[in-house]
């Protein structure tokens, strides 16, 4: 049982860049997030696992607010996050969001998806934006493909271009819901390249994924999600090798056996 | 004797009437019209609630009683001074806007909410959300129906000539009152001014659809 402590350890409350509080929240009747406590300390990589409609995506949709909750707090980097409006907006510059459908803007280039946010957000020139975004497309592997729509790439592309998106507005943390789930598997392996190389430049990252290999080698921490609850959290080997509780042996052994 | 040379002139005005009327009411319903279809899918429900009420109110008026309530309720309202031409402007205007609002809520469901998210999520605000993301996606679905409805504002201001404003429509009564012309000559004549102002509207929209889908 000093899985928790370890866990513990490596996330010291000192230096927590998101912190949630008792968090709950219903869809009607359904009661996705239950007493949700979580720390995500700065720097640290959390992998979430757990059966469809467990409310992985829902946790990570709050910590952004683009869900709302019912109760309970949540913070990043110190302060709470706002109700709505400017403030709002402001605080989600700061929290980047990589979806499962990517979910690029259709009718603007790729330069124009990574460049937009500096601009119209963080009021950049256009000259920088433009110059920070080529070298984040170069850094993901897509700069060849500026000039073209969206459309036009392969889903690993375009799940590269909206990881660009995202770092463009130089996040503090990144929540990523399932990233690669929706790519063909020859293209998974692009994406979670950058996202490795994410982790080990330090950044702070939330990721919903059933990318074993990836929980293992770039991943702190694993937190193991059933029926709108946190049943688990562990290291990564202690958490594939020797889960404690039952609801995670009986999802592992799925997931493994397939 | 031709009626249209004979009245080249009177022609000519009625024309150009028509054209500044259906250009500057098109204009004021597509302003208008965007702003409650803002304010229809705003977070505010305020703003909601009055854009509801703004569509509901002047979709189902008739045409010929906002007329009516504009040329004589806001003048004994106390807005004085503004001649029948602008106040025809007016009530066109709001007219076709609750309907350009109606098309432009029907393209702005068209677009997946993922593109909303992920503006919304890199900070953007509401308004930046609608007006770079949302909208412009949302204009290729609604440039079409948005075309029919300037075709039909082009048509309904003929409504105007029984309020005291030079078009096409009061152009057709004076020369039907004018004896000793042909009346069916006279309706072709005031038929082709129309086709004229309805067909370059198509053109443009016409036009318009293209460009948007190259873009892409
Ligand atoms: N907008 C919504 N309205 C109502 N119910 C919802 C909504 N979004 C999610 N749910 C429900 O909440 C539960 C949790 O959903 P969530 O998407 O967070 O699960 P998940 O763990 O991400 O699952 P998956 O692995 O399938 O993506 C599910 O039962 C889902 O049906
Ligand atoms: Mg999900």
């Amino acid at each position: 049982m000093n899985e928790i402590s370890v866990t513990k350890d490596v996330a010291p409350a000192a230096d927590a860049l998101v912190v949630l509080d008792k968090v709950n929240k219903h869809f009607g009747a359904l009661h996705v997030l239950q007493d949700i406590d979580l720390t995500i300390a700065r720097g640290e990589v959390v992998v979430v696992i757990g059966p469809s409609g467990s409310g992985k995506s829902t946790l990570c949709r709050t910590i952004n607010r683009l869900e709302t909750t019912d109760s309970g707090s949540i913070t990043i980097d110190g302060k709470p996050l706002p109700q709505e409006g400017r403030e709002l907006a402001r605080l989600r510059a700061d929290v980047g969001m990589v979806f499962q459908s990517f979910n690029l803007f259709a009718h603007k280039t790729v330069l124009e998806n990574v460049t937009l946010g500096q601009v119209k957000v963080r009021r950049k020139d256009r000259k920088a934006a433009e110059a920070t975004a080529r070298s984040l497309l170069d850094r993901v592997g897509v700069g060849a493909q500026a000039e073209k729509y969206p459309a036009q790439l392969s889903g690993g592309q375009q799940q590269r271009v909206a990881i660009a998106r995202a770092l463009a507005m130089d996040p503090k943390v990144m929540l990523f819901d399932e990233p690669t789930s929706a790519l063909d598997p020859e293209m998974i392996n692009e994406v979670l390249e950058v996202m490795q190389q994410l982790a080990r430049d330090g950044m702070t990252m939330v990721v919903v994924t059933h990318e074993m290999g990836f929980a293992r080698s770039a991943a702190n921490r694993v937190v193991f999600m059933a029926d709108g609850r946190i049943v688990e959290e562990a290291r990564p080997d202690q958490f594939f090798s020797n889960p404690r509780s039952d609801r995670a042996k009986d999802f592992l052994s799925k997931i493994l056996h397939h | 004797m031709n009626v249209l040379s004979d009245n080249f002139a009177m022609f000519r005005e009625g024309f150009i009437g028509t054209v500044e009327l259906t250009v500057l009411s098109a204009l004021l319903a597509l302003v208008l019209g965007t702003l409650v279809a803002a304010f229809r899918v705003s977070p505010v429900p305020a703003l909601r609630a009055f854009g509801t009420a703004w569509v509901t109110l002047l979709r189902n008026t008739p045409l010929v009683l906002l007329f009516l309530a504009v040329t004589l309720g806001l003048p004994a309202l106390g807005l004085k001074g503004w001649d029948s031409f602008w106040l025809a402007v007016l009530a066109l205007g709001c007219y076709t806007s609750a309907f350009i609002c109606e098309a432009l809520r029907s393209g702005i469901n068209t677009v997946p909410v993922g593109q909303a998210e992920a503006a919304r999520s890199i900070g953007m605000t509401f308004g930046q959300t609608l007006v770079q993301i949302v909208l412009p996606q949302a204009a290729r679905t609604s440039i079409p129906p948005i075309g029919s409805l300037l075709i039909a504002l082009a048509k309904n201001t003929a409504i105007a000539s029984g309020f005291n404003v030079t078009e096409l429509g009061s152009v057709q009564k004076t020369l039907n009152a004018a004896s000793g012309y042909n009346i069916y000559v006279i309706f072709l004549w005031i038929a082709i001014c129309y086709i004229i102002i309805t067909f370059t509207i198509s053109g443009l929209f016409r036009l318009l659809e293209n460009r948007l889908a190259v873009a892409r």
